[in-house]
């Protein structure tokens, strides 16, 4: 949940943004977001579908790991902040999977009147493998 | 090969009423328990004017359009070999409970790039949202991939 205000002043270039761990994902999660989101790929609900494709079961949503570290952003930077926010999808999700994001501010910069930041973003799994690699763009408030 | 006349193709224009149970549904699902997602007065004294979307939440706006399915058709593209190979938003205004956004897409690109696991094909679709005020919200850039 979203902690302190961060301001303008409070981050430096090639600082880290705190990082996020989340609960290990589970194939309900899977479920409720194939629900919540409308996906119904059954790649990421229907067991058969995912040994016929070479998955050996169900995998997460790419979406869902999106949303992960959307999390870690917004738990960072609060709810008005976000410009930009993007990620590439690099190795699939699986029940039991804990994800781990860490950023680092790329960029410091005035632009148009806002104060900005460029982040770039990974989150990997308990393995060490990178699951998507990301960037967002976030505008902060100044203390002056 | 993948057909690049299909660049600068567009499809009909889908609407989605952004609604609180659904804002709800998701923030549960993604496991956030950020109150500004739940609770009404929480995100009113944060200064917002009615409960707030996570980031990612456009995707249901998307799904809920059907594209996918049209898309797929009309590229012929197969479901078992597509994977989503990345997403972007760009934000410029809140969307909120009670808003309408209508989404129109384009295939903004598609080329072919070979690596360690052959070529494949790649489509970038960008779908621009505008809400019931015909202000835009938000531009999505989805970048689908197909194996061989």
């Amino acid at each position: 949940m979203a902690g302190k205000q961060v301001f303008f002043e409070n981050v430096n270039e090639g600082g880290s943004m705190p990082e996020f761990v989340s609960e290990p994902l589970t194939e309900t999660q899977f479920v409720m977001y194939a629900g919540a989101s409308g996906d119904f790929n059954p790649l990421h609900t229907v067991h058969s579908f995912g040994e016929m494709v070479g998955y050996g079961g169900v995998i997460g949503h790419g979406m869902l790991s999106m949303a992960v570290v959307g999390r870690s952003l917004t738990d960072w930077l609060g709810n008005k902040a976000l410009k930009k926010f993007g990620v590439s999808f690099r190795t699939v999700t699986k029940a039991k999977d804990v994800i781990t994001v860490k950023g680092v501010v790329a960029k410091k910069y005035t632009e148009g009147g806002n104060n900005c930041i460029d982040i770039d973003i990974v989150a990997e799994n308990q393995r060490g493998e990178t699951v998507v690699t990301g960037n967002a763009t976030a505008a902060l408030p100044s203390k002056s | 090969m993948v057909d690049k006349s299909i660049i600068g193709r567009e499809y009909p224009e889908f609407t989605f009423e952004v609604e609180k149970g659904k804002i709800r549904e998701f923030a549960r699902a993604i496991g956030d328990k950020n109150p500004l997602y739940y609770d009404e007065k929480a995100a009113k004294e944060a200064g917002f004017e009615g409960l707030v979307i996570p980031p990612s939440f456009p995707t249901v706006f998307a799904m809920a359009g059907g594209l996918m399915e049209v898309m797929l058709g009309d590229l012929k593209l197969d479901l078992a070999k597509i994977l989503h190979g990345g997403q972007q938003y760009e934000y410029f205004k809140p969307i909120k409970p009670g808003d309408t956004v209508t989404g129109k897409v384009r295939i903004a690109n598609a080329f072919e790039k070979s690596g360690k696991a052959g070529t494949m094909d790649f489509i970038v679709m960008e779908t621009t949202y505008t809400n019931q005020n015909g202000e835009k919200v938000l531009v999505d850039t989805s970048t689908m991939i197909q194996r061989r």
